[in-house]
């Protein structure tokens, strides 16, 4: 509790803020792959996600301008982007 | 004058902000068992309870021809209104605008 603050990325709620705007991909329990630049997670890991692309078996399936990814589809993230060191690992 | 910083700051804090500000809009909906909602979104809640006004629905079944190929087919069906459970029929995408699949 009285290291809360000590390190912004210890824990994982505050790595996910600390990559906010950044492109990200976004994997459901179904298979499904959203990309988009995260605009913002909450709690229960409901994310938001701009300029976001869908993919199914790999293939482009549709364009969104703004989507919202409803938390608890058992969703796994990666990091995007080669300009970023950081990586998260999940399952 | 905190006004701006806080509108600002209501626009992105949150994903549900999102679904906020796609209140009284055409939204597209992705829905387990491949199935797709297009419709005006009338409310919402936290669990992601949804109402929605003039609906269609799209559901995609896989059919086994005789010659054993699989086709999928598309099924439309238009509701005036329609509330949809959040905890259940598990909404994966909600978006204010979708493009050409």
């Amino acid at each position: 509790m009285e290291n809360h603050n000590a390190n912004d990325s210890k824990d994982p709620a505050s790595f996910l803020s600390s990559i906010i705007g950044v492109p990200v991909t976004v994997k459901l329990n179904s298979g499904v792959v959203y990309k988009g630049e995260l605009q913002s997670v909450d709690g229960y890991m409901n994310i938001a996600l701009e300029k976001c692309t869908e993919f199914v078996n790999g293939q482009l399936r549709r364009n969104y301008g703004d989507a919202f990814v409803r938390g608890n589809n058992g969703i796994s993230r990666a990091l995007r982007g080669q300009d970023h060191t950081q990586s998260m690992n999940e399952r | 004058m905190a006004d701006m910083a806080d509108e600002a700051a209501a626009a992105v804090s949150e994903p549900l902000d999102l679904v906020r500000l796609s209140l009284d809009e055409i939204v597209f909906v992705r829905l387990r068992g491949d199935r797709e909602l297009k419709g005006r979104l009338h409310a919402y809640d936290s669990h992601c309870n949804l109402v929605l006004g003039e609906v269609e629905e799209t559901i995609y079944t896989i059919e086994d021809e005789d010659d054993g190929d699989e086709t999928v087919k598309t099924t439309k069906k238009q509701s005036d209104m329609l509330f949809v459970r959040g905890t259940l029929s598990h909404p994966t995408v909600l978006a204010s605008d979708s493009n050409d699949r």
